[in-house]
Order: structure tokens, then C-alpha cells, then sequence
């Protein structure tokens, strides 16, 4: 051992090629043929994985609904507002907008009306300042015939026009680089002057939702580690012929759909639903004093248990099939408590389980989506409810992409101290 | 324009020579796609021979953006809101219809006097007139029916949990109309922030009873499980229970908000000549009427109100009493202004979305 230290010599094969090369060489070829192996896999993963999450994130921050326009016919993209954002460029960031910005913002608008994408300048500005979307098709329609001085003709289509709030957001929206949408998914925005400040208590939402999401995940984990935990253990020791019946028990929800799963939820637990109706029955509530189970928080925290439990008992239970009983009986025998045996000898020899059943089953809970949009009510929404709002409702694709990376950013956060704290190779998913 | 011309003149040879084209056609399924599948789809195919495929979705507006922005389009026709529309129209993501295309009504009136006002658009072709409304289960609301859209947020007249639709659209409207607010002015005050804080007010009174439904289907079927005992619905789905599963269901119109809806064309549709000959066929005077007797939703040519007949799905019930755009049904009712939405649904679904998590 300690001969290869001490010996300064290099190592050469019989053609005197230094050996460490020559064997690296040799490999070379295995590990070729090995990725060769793996390039479909990743070729699989690259397109249909990484390419579309990496162009969705860079809408997060990459919006030129104010800067380019694309004309499907043609198959070109022709650049809006060209004369206004160089008077942006020229002019610092606290400028009064004067004629000539006035007169650019009128071409612009001319521009767009006869290119036909007001409509994509409008939705990029309303997404800062609401209501100034038929400020733009309005005035576009009148642009044309407006003549100078162009400030008084703007004002007098509408009085707005003036307004600084919405001269910072065209300053803002002007660039396409932006990192308003982060801005906005952390319920903040920019004032008159470009200070970030709160937006209004009544129209914060977001900060709240990821916080909410966070403390309902983490609660959901702990739950089905609760329940999963003796289960996995109750399967672990039994002898196999039993144990793999119960295992049937545990994979049959598994196998069955979401959906299916998630209504018969609100089968049970509506107030007119059989859980009620058996409490009532046996006299244990009055018909009018029927339990809210669903559409709220509670709905959602037990359906979501109870569809992510799997996932913790199978990595919970791989874990604990091949630990050895003889190790909890010595401890017995050496005098430890029951309770003793199980805290310092069992427990530990399952962390490997416990941090890979809490990591999948919270970091599934995080991004769920379906369950607490059909049983989570009002207070039962997470935040990626309204990830699929801006996705399929208000079209803000850009804020929703911002939501979404925000909340891959928290699980990469949580990954990385989950690794710093025990060791992610420490993790065992079966 | 030219190239609508050249089609319209070869129409005559797709009967021969198309049988194995198709066409695909989204909408929102239900008793509403059915409806379409009867009125248009069928006889479509039947006349041109060409397959037209049906596929549904929670809101057709959502998988063309999504699918033009890709350049990856299969849909060639689709059914959305008037708002919609005009937002997808403004943001190019769909095709022009020229109107004068549009075949005009048997008597000869010419399609855009036929329409009624407001229903074309540059992109869209109206197919119907369906409504917001609220309906209740008769045998959950005692002795005194509702009658007036005050009473679905009385609480002590009518106890109960309510069902409302999980957006501010329609839903402030009706707080405002509840609150006193005669239908002309509900927009004019919802301008306003006292306006907006006084519909949220007045939600606010009913939210701990409120249960939120998001897919169109919901209402019936929470009204029918007893888990609400009113509720906000679409005025057709309600029709569709009540007569189709003699659900013992009523609607009250007072406070009726109704909109527009029709077909738009997603730019860079795989079959554009059918897809322009599916909307001129199934928006001329028959079809509309047609599809008007499988759901209680209106017409919106003037020549088809008159050919609306009985309900197919039962062969006895007139269909005109139960149309949004009946006269009796009209007396305290609410045009959704679609102007309003586009420009002020970021700001006010936010608003909602903050209200509803807090």
C-alpha cells in the first residue's frame, strides 16, 4: 500500500506508453460504446424535456409583445414601436415624455394598427397597468388622422395618456429582457418613479400561495409518513406470502387513476357524501350541523395523503425488508427499552427511506395541481392553480412561466440543503 | 377575399371529390358539442362528404394559443367567447372571416343584416347566445320561490351553500344587479373602484357559504347532489336537466348576464377551405335553428329565431320559452360587455384570486 506512494517511477506497459494513458485509452472505447448506449435517452430527455422547460423559462423573462411582432403569413417579425423606444434609449428613466415622445408613441401606434398587432402591444402593457388595453386599440384606430402638436391630439383621445404609471411601464416593457413577471409573482411592482414597492394588500396573492403551498406540503409529508411509516414496517416484517397481498392493497390505488381517486373524495366527503351521512345516522352530528370536509383546506390535505401515500411506503418499505431483526432483538437483550431499541437502532438504519419517501411525496406535493383544483375550494388553491390560471385563463404566459421557475428554484433550494443535512446519496428509492 | 371567391365557386365539386378529407372541430362538450354534432357536424358531412372530427376542451381559447405560438396547429375550427375572440383576433392568433362570404338568410337578407348587432366580428361568426343564470333545487328552497337575483345572496330567506363559477366575470355583475344596481349601470360603476369594492362587498356576505365550480357540467350536478341549493349555472345545462333527467330544478332569468359565443379559425388551420366552408354552412339560417332545438341556447340570426322548434331531446317541450333571448326572459337582464373584460379581467381576476385565497 504504502509502496505506491513512495515510488516516484512512472508505471509503463511492455511498448513503454505511460500506463495511466494507455488504460484511460482502453476505456475510452467502453465508455464510448456505453454513452452510445444512453444517446437515445438522452437525446429523449434533451427534446422533449429540457429544450421546452428551458424555452418556457426564458419566457419568464423574455417578452416582446411591445418589441417584435410576428406575422404568421409572411413569416417574419417585424420590430413595433421602433421611434418610441429610441426616445427611450436617448432619454433617462425619469423623463418627461415631451412631443417628441408623444410624436413616436402616435407612428408607433399607426404602425401597429396597419401591421394589425395593437392587440399583442395593448395585452403587454395591461399586464402592468390595467385597462390601458383599449387605450391602444382606441387610440390606434384615431392615430392616423391625429395631428400636431401630438401631446394635446393623444390627450384629448384619452386623458390617460398622460398618466407616468404607464409611461414607466412602456419604458419597462420596452426592453425584452425584463424581470417585472418576477417582480409580479412576488407581489411587487414598480411605481411612477422605478422603486419596487407592495402591490395592494387586496390584490396580493402569490406570496402567499407559495407559502401556503410550502406549509400544506410539508404537512401532507409528515402526515404520510405517519400512516406510512407503521404500514411499511406491518409489511417489512410479515412473511412474504401475507405481505405481498397487503402490498396489493397498497399498489390498487396506485394502479387506479387520479381522477377516479380525487372524485370519490368528494363522494365521501360532501356534506350530503357518506361519511356524513353515516355520522348522522349514528346521531353523532344533527342533520344541520353536517361536517365541511371538502372544497376547503381539510379536502385537500386528505385526498392529497391519501393519493401520495405510495410513494412513501414503497421506498419506506424497500428499506426496511432487509434490515436485520437480530440487530433490534441484541439491543433488547443488551437492556434497551422498546422504545430505546426502535429510537437508536431501527429508526436510523430507515433514514435512507424516510428521506427519499418525504422527498418524492414533497416534492410531488408541491406541483399538484388536479386535486386541489377539484376538492381545494377557495382556501384549498396552491400555487400551481394559478400557474395554470395564467396558463390557460388570463394567457399571461410570461408571469406563469415566472410562478413556475420560482417554485423549481424553491425545490432546487430544498434539494441542495436536503443534501448539505443528510446526504443525497444517502437516499434510497427502493 | 379572391381566394374565398375561387372556393365558394368550387364548393360544387367537394361533394365528389372530398371524401376522405377532415376536419377537426373543438369545442366544450356536453350537451353543447351534442347539440353542434346534431345541428351542423352531421348534415355538414353529410352535404360535403367531408369527416368532421369533434374534440373537447375546458376552454377552446387556451390550446390555440398554445398551439399557433408552437406553429403546430390541428384544430381547424373553434368554438369561444365573444372576449376571447376579439383577444385572439387582436393578438392575430386567428383568421379574418370576410362577412360578405356568409350565405344570407332564405328570404334573401344579407348575412350581416341578418346577424343581429354586435354578433360578428372581424374573426368570429356567432353561433349562440347562451346565459349566466341562477337555478335552484325546488324542493331544497321551502315555500317561497327566488324570483329576483337579490335573493341568492339572501341568506336568511334562502339558507344553504350557493354555487358560483371560480371567475369575477359574471360574478361581480350579478353582486352589483343583486345590490340594487339597475343592469345599464353595472359597467359604468364596475369602471370605478367604489364600484369594484362594492361587488366584492357583497360577495363577501355569501363567500363561507360559497362553493366554486369550474367546468360547466358542475352545477347540475352539485344542485342535484344537494350539495348546493342554488346555484349560478349556464342557462342550457340547467334546461338539459331539468327536462332531459327531470331534475327538479328552477331558473330564475331576473339578473341573467349573456354573451355571445361562435367559431373562429386558428391561423395556420390544416384544412382552412373546409374549415371556411364548415362556418359559412353551419352559421346559415337551418343549422343555427337546428342546433338551437338540442340546447336552450338562442340563435343569433333573426331568420332562425322563427324556426326553433321542440326540443329534440324529448320531442314535446317548446324550445322558445327557455332561450336566453325570449322577451319574458330579457325584463332585468345584462349584455356581458366584452370591451370591459379584455381590457379589465388581469386586474380584477387578480383581485378575485387574492380575495378568494384570503
Amino acid at each position: 500500500m504504502s509502496d505506491a506512494a513512495t515510488a516516484p517511477e512512472l508505471l509503463t506497459t511492455a511498448d513503454g506508453r505511460p500506463l495511466k494513458s494507455a488504460l484511460a485509452h482502453a476505456q475510452a472505447r467502453n465508455k464510448r460504446r456505453a454513452f452510445y448506449l444512453v444517446l437515445p435517452l438522452l437525446l429523449f430527455v434533451v427534446i422533449t424535456f429540457l429544450i421546452p422547460i428551458g424555452q418556457l423559462l426564458t419566457k419568464s423573462v423574455y417578452n416582446t409583445g411591445f418589441y417584435s411582432w410576428k406575422d404568421r403569413d409572411a413569416g417574419v417579425s417585424i420590430p413595433l414601436m421602433v421611434e418610441l423606444r429610441e426616445w427611450f434609449d436617448e432619454t433617462p428613466a425619469d423623463a418627461e415624455p415631451d412631443e417628441a415622445a408623444f410624436a413616436a408613441l402616435v407612428a408607433g401606434l399607426v404602425h401597429a394598427r396597419e401591421t394589425k398587432s395593437i392587440g399583442q402591444i395593448g395585452t403587454r402593457i395591461n399586464y402592468e397597468v390595467s385597462g390601458s388595453r383599449s387605450m391602444f386599440t382606441k387610440s390606434a384606430r384615431k392615430a392616423k388622422d391625429l395631428v400636431p402638436p401630438y401631446k394635446e391630439a393623444l390627450l384629448e383621445v384619452d386623458e390617460d395618456w398622460g398618466d407616468p404609471e404607464l409611461w414607466g411601464a412602456m419604458r419597462n416593457a420596452s426592453k425584452v429582457v425584463t424581470l417585472d413577471f418576477y417582480l409580479s409573482a412576488l407581489d411587487r411592482t414598480r411605481n411612477a418613479d422605478g422603486d419596487i414597492v407592495k402591490v395592494d394588500e387586496e390584490r396580493a396573492v402569490y406570496v402567499l400561495l407559495f407559502k401556503r403551498t410550502l406549509v400544506m406540503s410539508a404537512l401532507i409529508t409528515f402526515l404520510t409518513f405517519l400512516l406510512g411509516f407503521p404500514v411499511a414496517h406491518l409489511l417489512a416484517t410479515l412473511p412474504l406470502r401475507h405481505s405481498n397481498l397487503l402490498m396489493i392493497f397498497v399498489l390498487l390505488p396506485f394502479w387506479t387513476s387520479l381522477l377516479v381517486r380525487t372524485t370519490s373524495w368528494i363522494v365521501l366527503l360532501q356534506s350530503q357524501g357518506v361519511v356524513n351521512d353515516i355520522w348522522v345516522s349514528l346521531g353523532l352530528i344533527s342533520d344541520e350541523s353536517r361536517l365541511q370536509m371538502i372544497y376547503n383546506q381539510t379536502g385537500t390535505i386528505i385526498a392529497m395523503t391519501h393519493i401520495l401515500l405510495p410513494f412513501m411506503v414503497l421506498p419506506l418499505y424497500s428499506v426496511m425488508r432487509p434490515i436485520d431483526p437480530s440487530y433490534v432483538r441484541a439491543a433488547r437483550s443488551l437492556g434497551a427499552t422498546s422504545w430505546t431499541a426502535f429510537r437508536r437502532i431501527y429508526m436510523p438504519q430507515t433514514i435512507p427511506g424516510i428521506g427519499a419517501g418525504g422527498l418524492l411525496v414533497f416534492i410531488l406535493a408541491v406541483g399538484y395541481y388536479i386535486t386541489p383544483a377539484l376538492v381545494g375550494g377557495s382556501t384549498g388553491q396552491l400555487i400551481s392553480n394559478l400557474i395554470a390560471f395564467h396558463m390557460q385563463n388570463s394567457l399571461n404566459w410570461s408571469l406563469a412561466a415566472a410562478l413556475a421557475s420560482l417554485l423549481l428554484f424553491a425545490v432546487l433550494l430544498l434539494y441542495w440543503l436536503y443534501d448539505r443535512l443528510i446526504g443525497i446519496d444517502n437516499l434510497k428509492l427502493g | 377575399m379572391k381566394k374565398t371567391l375561387i372556393l365558394t365557386t368550387a364548393l360544387a365539386g367537394f361533394a365528389v371529390s372530398a371524401t376522405a378529407e377532415e376536419l377537426t372541430v373543438m369545442s366544450w362538450g356536453g350537451a353543447y358539442t351534442k347539440s353542434q354534432v346534431e345541428g351542423y357536424h352531421k348534415p355538414f358531412a353529410e352535404k360535403t362528404g367531408v369527416k368532421v372530427v369533434s374534440v373537447d376542451a375546458d376552454n377552446p381559447a387556451t390550446p390555440i394559443k398554445a398551439q399557433v405560438e408552437a406553429g403546430n396547429v390541428t384544430i381547424d375550427v373553434a368554438s369561444v367567447e365573444f372576449a376571447d375572440a376579439i383577444r385572439l383576433c387582436d393578438e392575430g392568433l386567428v383568421v379574418e372571416i370576410d362577412h360578405a362570404s356568409l350565405p344570407a338568410a332564405p328570404d334573401g337578407t344579407p348575412a350581416t343584416e341578418d346577424f343581429l348587432p354586435g354578433t360578428l366580428t372581424d374573426c368570429l361568426v356567432s353561433t349562440d347566445v347562451f346565459s349566466t343564470v341562477f337555478a335552484y333545487d325546488t324542493e331544497a328552497v321551502g315555500d317561497t320561490a327566488p324570483d329576483s337575483i337579490a335573493d341568492f345572496f339572501d341568506l336568511e330567506a334562502y339558507p344553504g351553500k350557493r354555487g358560483m363559477r371560480k371567475t369575477a366575470k359574471v360574478n361581480l355583475e350579478m353582486a352589483l344587479m343583486a345590490d340594487g344596481v339597475p343592469a345599464a349601470e353595472v359597467y359604468g360603476l364596475l369602471e370605478t373602484d367604489e364600484g369594484v369594492d362594492r361587488a366584492f362587498a357583497k360577495l363577501d356576505a355569501i363567500k363561507d357559504q360559497i362553493v366554486w365550480w369550474e367546468a360547466g357540467a358542475q352545477p347540475p350536478q352539485l344542485l342535484a347532489d344537494g350539495e348546493v341549493s342554488l346555484s349560478t349555472a349556464y342557462n342550457g345545462r340547467i334546461f338539459n336537466a331539468v327536462i332531459g333527467e327531470s331534475q327538479p330544478f328552477d331558473i330564475v332569468w331576473d339578473g341573467q348576464v349573456y354573451e355571445f359565443e361562435g367559431w373562429v379559425i386558428p391561423k395556420g388551420a390544416p384544412n382552412l377551405e373546409n374549415a371556411l366552408e364548415f362556418v359559412k354552412y353551419s352559421t346559415s339560417t337551418e343549422p343555427l335553428a337546428r342546433a338551437a332545438e338540442w340546447i336552450s341556447y338562442g340563435p343569433p340570426r333573426q331568420s332562425s329565431g322563427s324556426l326553433v322548434g321542440i326540443y329534440q331531446g324529448d320531442g314535446t317541450t317548446e324550445m322558445g320559452p327557455h332561450l336566453p333571448t325570449t322577451a319574458a326572459n330579457l325584463t332585468n337582464a345584462l349584455a356581458s360587455n366584452f370591451e370591459f373584460w379584455a381590457d379589465r379581467e388581469t386586474e380584477l381576476n387578480e383581485r378575485f384570486n387574492a380575495w378568494l385565497a384570503n
